[in-house]
This record gives C-alpha cells, sequence and structure tokens, in this order.
C-alpha cells in the first residue's frame, strides 16, 4: 500500500470532476420535486444523455454540441413522463421506474456502434490570470466549461426559487396545487415545464459522464448515479446549495475511493466500489428524521376537475 | 372538446382489458421500432411471440417458458404485495442475488457429502437470504422513516459488488483453474434442484411459484392481514381508523417479498444457472416489476404475465439468432410495454367525455 502515491490537488480536481453530473441531475430533480412531482426516472434520462450526448459529439466532432443533443434527448424522454404523469395520470412512482427501465433499454440500442469509441475531447478554459495561480489554480480555475455551468446552474436556481415570481409559483404548486390552481395558475403546464429541465438537466449530467469523466461509452455506465442524485435531493432538504456540498461530498466519496482501489489498500476491490451506496444509506437515514423541508405535494396526482 | 371525467368508480371491464390493449399497442410499436433497425416488423414479431410456442423447435423453446417464467412470477407476486400498499420494493435484483448466494452458499459448505437435508437446508437459507436483505430498508423505513425505494434500490449495487467478491473470492472453485465462478452445483447431486419430471423445465422453482401464487390469492382474498394490504393501497386513511399498524405492514411485505426474490436466486443458482458467477443475474428482479403490473398486482394475472414475458425473453433470444434483433431491443420493448400499461390505466379511473362540461 502506498498512500503517498495519492495527490491532495488531483484529488480535489478529480472531486469536482465526479460531482458534476451528480450536481447536474440532482438541481434538475430538485427543481421537479419542488413543483410537487417526483420523477425516479433519473437514471435513464442520464443514461440517454450519456449515449445521445456521445453519439451527437462523436459525429458532428463538437462536444459542446454533444451536450446540447444530451439536454435535449433528456428533455425529449422526460416528456414521456409528462404524457404519463400529467396527462395520463399515472402513478408517479410506477411512471419514473418504467422511464429508467425503458431509458436502459433505449440507451443500450442506440449506442451499440459506439463501444469503444473515442469521444473528441472538450477544451479546458483557460482564465488568464487564475488558471495560472500556483496549486489553487489548476485545481479550481482548469476544468471545462461544463463544470462551472453546473455550479451557475446552482447558484440561478437558487436565486429563481428564493427571490423571483416564477420561483414562488413554482414552490405554491409543489406545496398546495389546488391552491395554486384555484388562484388560476396552470399546474400541469407549471409541472410539464419543471419536468422537462429536470429531464435536459439529467441528460446533460449523463452526457457529462460519458463525454467528459469516463470519456467513453459503455452500456449501464451511469451505475447508480441517477439513483444517488435522487438521494441527494433529500439530503440537501430541498435547497441548491446543499445539494451542491452534497454533490461534492459524494465526489470525495467516490474519487477517494478509487484512490484507494489504485494505492492497492488491503481492503478488496469491491467492498470499496460498495462504498458511496453504503454512505448513500446511510447518510439518508440521517437525515430522514426531518421531513418537514419536503414539499407537501409531492408524488400527488393533480386533475382539475372543478 | 375532450376531457376526462372522474368515473365514481373503477371500470372492472377496463380493468381487465388494459392489459390486452397495452400488449396490442406494445406490438405495434415494437414493430415500428424493429422496422427502423431495419427488421421486417411481421416477422420479429411473430419470432418472438409465435416461434417458441408453435415454431420448428418448440420441443426446445416451451420448457425455457418454465425455466424463465418461474423467477418472474415469484418475484413478482411479493412485489404486488408491497405494491399494492404503497410500499415500493424495487430492490428485488438484490435479494435475488443475496438469496442465491446463501442458498448457494449452504450446498458448497456441505460439499461433496450427500444427503437429502441439503437441498432444503439451500431452500430455507435462500429464503432467508433474501428476506434479510429486504429487512435492511424495512428497518430503516419503520425506524427512521428512510425512503424505501432508494435504499432497496442502493442495495442492489451493494449486492451485486458483493456477489463479484464472492465469485472472485469466497466461492470461487478451488478445482476451476483459476477461473471466476464456484463449483457447478448441476454436478453435485444433492444440491441440484434437477428437473422433476425430464425435458419439461419443470423444477422446484416452477413449483414454489405455482404455491405462492395459490398462498398470495388466498391471503388477499381470504385474510385479515390481505385485506389490510388492499385497505392501505386503497384508502390509507380508512385504512388508520380500522387500526392498521403501517410498520407491520411494512416488515410483513417487505420480507415476504425478500423472501420470495431470495427463493427466485436460489432456485436459479441451483438449476439452470447452476453456479455462483459475476454475471448471475439477468435483471429478473427489475423485469418483475413490470410483471407485477401487467398482471394488475392480482396473483392469477401475474402468473400470466409472467408467461407472456418468459416469452419475450425466450422470442428476443431466438430473434436475435434468427434475425439479429439486437438483445437492447427486447428491453426497450419489455419498457414500452410498461408505460402503455400504466398510460391506459387512465381509463380505468376515468372516462373519455366529448363536449361542454355540465354546470354542477
Amino acid at each position: 500500500m502506498d498512500l503517498s502515491a495519492i495527490n491532495p490537488v488531483l484529488l480535489i480536481a478529480s472531486l469536482m470532476v465526479a460531482a458534476t453530473p451528480l450536481l447536474l441531475a440532482a438541481i434538475g430533480e430538485l427543481v421537479v420535486e419542488k413543483s410537487g412531482v417526483l420523477n425516479l426516472g433519473v437514471e435513464g434520462m442520464m443514461i440517454v444523455g450519456a449515449i445521445a450526448g456521445f453519439a451527437a459529439a462523436v459525429e458532428t466532432g463538437s462536444p459542446l454540441l454533444g451536450f446540447v443533443a444530451a439536454a435535449i434527448a433528456g428533455a425529449l424522454l422526460s416528456l414521456l413522463f409528462v404524457i404519463m404523469t400529467q396527462v395520463a395520470l399515472a402513478n408517479q412512482v410506477a411512471s419514473g421506474l418504467a422511464l429508467t427501465l425503458f431509458g436502459l433499454g433505449l440507451s443500450a440500442l442506440m449506442g451499440q456502434k459506439y463501444v469503444g469509441v473515442k469521444p473528441p475531447q472538450m477544451g479546458r478554459i483557460d482564465i488568464p490570470v487564475l488558471s495560472d495561480l500556483p496549486v489553487f489554480g489548476r485545481v479550481l480555475f482548469g476544468h471545462d466549461v461544463v463544470l462551472y455551468f453546473g455550479i451557475a446552474l446552482t447558484a440561478a436556481v437558487w436565486a429563481v426559487l428564493k427571490y423571483s415570481r416564477v420561483g414562488l409559483i413554482l414552490r405554491a404548486v409543489g406545496e398546495n396545487h389546488d391552491a395554486a390552481h384555484a388562484l388560476g395558475y396552470k399546474v400541469v403546464k407549471i409541472r410539464t415545464l419543471a419536468i422537462l429541465f429536470g429531464g435536459a438537466c439529467a441528460g446533460l449530467g449523463g452526457a457529462y459522464i460519458s463525454l467528459i469523466r469516463v470519456p467513453q461509452w459503455t452500456e449501464g455506465m451511469t451505475a447508480g448515479i441517477g439513483w444517488i442524485a435522487l438521494a441527494l435531493v433529500v439530503f440537501a432538504s430541498w435547497k441548491p446549495w446543499r445539494a451542491l456540498l452534497g454533490a461534492y461530498l459524494f465526489g470525495g466519496v467516490t474519487v477517494v475511493q478509487l484512490n484507494l482501489q489504485a494505492a492497492g489498500v488491503a481492503i478488496p476491490v469491491e467492498y470499496l466500489a460498495m462504498s458511496p451506496y453504503l454512505i448513500t444509506i446511510l447518510v439518508l437515514v440521517i437525515l430522514s428524521a426531518d421531513k418537514s423541508s419536503a414539499p407537501a405535494s409531492l408524488g400527488r396526482s393533480f386533475h382539475a376537475s372543478r | 372538446m375532450i376531457r376526462l371525467e372522474k368515473r365514481p368508480q373503477p371500470s372492472r371491464a377496463w380493468s381487465m382489458a388494459t392489459p390486452l390493449v397495452a400488449v396490442l399497442a406494445t406490438m405495434v410499436m415494437g414493430g415500428l421500432l424493429f422496422a427502423t433497425l431495419g427488421k421486417n416488423p411481421v416477422e420479429a414479431i411473430r419470432t418472438i411471440f409465435w416461434e417458441p410456442l408453435f415454431g420448428e423447435f418448440a420441443f426446445y423453446y416451451r420448457p425455457q417458458l418454465l425455466v424463465k417464467g418461474a423467477p418472474l412470477v415469484l418475484i413478482a407476486i411479493g412485489l404486488s404485495l408491497g405494491f399494492r400498499a404503497g410500499i415500493w420494493n424495487i430492490g428485488a435484483e438484490g435479494q435475488y442475488i443475496i438469496g442465491a448466494l446463501t442458498g448457494a452458499g449452504v450446498g458448497l459448505a456441505f460439499y461433496p457429502m450427500e444427503s437429502w437435508i441439503i437441498f432444503p437446508l439451500m431452500v430455507l437459507a435462500g429464503a432467508f437470504g433474501g428476506w434479510a436483505w429486504a429487512m435492511i430498508p424495512a428497518v430503516l423505513k419503520t425506524r427512521f422513516g428512510t425512503n424505501e425505494i432508494l435504499v432497496s434500490l442502493m442495495l442492489v449495487y451493494v449486492a451485486e459488488q458483493l456477489l463479484a467478491s464472492m465469485s472472485l473470492g469466497l466461492m470461487k472453485n478451488p478445482e476451476g483453474f483459476g477461473f471466476p465462478g464456484s463449483r457447478n452445483l448441476q454436478q453435485y447431486d444433492s444440491a441440484h434442484n434437477a428437473e422433476l419430471i425430464a425435458g419439461t423445465g419443470m423444477h422446484w422453482g416452477v413449483v414454489a411459484a405455482l404455491i405462492a401464487v395459490i398462498f398470495s390469492y388466498v391471503l388477499l382474498n381470504r385474510h385479515m392481514l390481505g385485506y389490510h394490504i388492499r385497505l392501505t393501497g386503497e384508502a390509507p386513511r380508512a385504512a388508520k381508523f380500522a387500526g392498521v399498524k403501517p410498520a407491520r405492514l411494512i416488515l410483513f411485505c417487505l420480507g415476504a417479498s425478500g423472501a420470495l426474490a431470495g427463493l427466485a436466486g436460489m432456485f436459479e443458482v441451483s438449476g439452470p444457472s447452476g453456479q455462483v458467477s459475476i454475471d448471475f443475474n439477468v435483471g429478473y428482479g427489475f423485469t418483475a416489476i413490470i410483471v407485477a403490473f401487467l398482471g394488475r398486482l392480482h396473483p392469477v394475472g401475474i402468473l400470466l404475465a409472467g408467461a407472456l414475458m418468459a416469452l419475450t425473453y425466450i422470442g428476443g433470444d431466438i430473434a436475435q439468432g434468427n434475425l439479429g434483433l439486437p438483445s437492447a431491443a427486447i428491453q426497450v420493448f419489455q419498457g414500452m410495454l410498461l408505460f402503455f400499461l400504466l398510460a391506459l390505466d387512465l381509463l380505468t379511473n376515468y372516462r373519455i367525455a366529448i363536449g361542454k362540461p355540465e354546470v354542477a
């Protein structure tokens, strides 16, 4: 075992990369849940985003277009969820599961000819002074655009939810859809937009895995990150900044675990690979005592009968 | 103008018809999907649904129907109990793996002793393993209110890692020339879940699945606990007043579905699959969710749905060999089925009305 092989600077840099897909998916799902909808299809939308983004990037040669395609693909898949839960009033838990099962199959089908292909590389941004700072310059300011987009998105979602009228309406719909309906807000329309936003975010998160973090395409490569993102929303008590904190925490666990594997710690690889899932469970247990911050209408179908 | 009117009572006719309509709709959409993949849609659908039953090699495929259907039915019966009460165990895949590990573990521990007692012990161990694995989300939910969906799902990934560790380490065949995977239980008579009647595919797992269907039917229709399960799902407030204890229900539903999933895994590892290996699980635990819904969470419906789903697995394999249809296409096909089913369920609870709403 050689722990000195672990470089703390690289560790923090790769932690930020590992956390980004989680953060993107969790922020999207946070908005969805704030509107009172529970979409368990995050894993399915992520993996479809992963392959759609990968395929688009390979075909066009532009990773940025790949991300655009991933967001569109994620939103399209979430449109299915909209039809199921907002139009056909199907059970949200079952529909979300269906979305994940369908997405896993669809992505495997789409990805057949992309196994073993190398995607075009995403350029890193170079901020003149900041990136040249010793140690911290490389760690904090030497990443790709999407990573910073994730952080900016967190800030934007926080500001919109907290200070804007749109955010207020979204929260009203999530807390009490009957009251919001009585006030004249279009509950179904608002929820539809929220779900589409969540789908696009999950798609981006998926593409971040296949284009930047790994970068290649393998079947089922999201490996439960979508589900961890769902847990993260609970962890964050539906607050954007806490989602960021949680994503970095989980990213940290993943990266440390991978580094320990590489350093040849005496614990078998399989047990180290379990750790992110076990820690997710542990965190859920600790935080589940407090349910007060959950949107009150979460998971309930809305049908305007009056 | 088209709008939806809530029915005073769910329509029984539609409740029976939706699975059939959903299967037909899936066939049409699936055919379109296969056509875009450059396959002849009619031939693909015929290969999947007709070939295994009445084709040239049907004598070979028909027994497979029982082999593939038994684990699906066994798991789906357990899941349906919880789903009815709004308790979502979606980690059956993990409980299936753990059941296989504990079941096979007991068998391997006795090797090479031969005795009639070994197989029954393995059955008990398999059921216990699945039960114990499902008790983790159950106890966490009753104790701390933790979401059982996320916990049971996380435990699938943990179980997969455990499976990898076992087939590479503790349970690895010492005479296996270093290859991963355990001893083959098919070559160990006392632990082999052999066919009861040669050439039929009928093994103890099939028997267990049929028993589970009967038990679940009796439980839901003739027993207080079954009544409580249905009451909690259909009228949670009434259930509260009727004195239903949610914690007991959670422990029972998760425990029962875990034990059944564990049994399914144990019968699979000691029979058709034969050994503990890294890729032992093939997603029965997830497909069983579709089976449970397709069967309308009703024991008899699940039996039929399990057979249909097994058919798509077998037909999918044939189509893969004969037509080059990718195996992922079948997965998409199965996912589509669940979509149609859930969407069409609307017609059970709502009626489509055309015209202006009357003023009440």
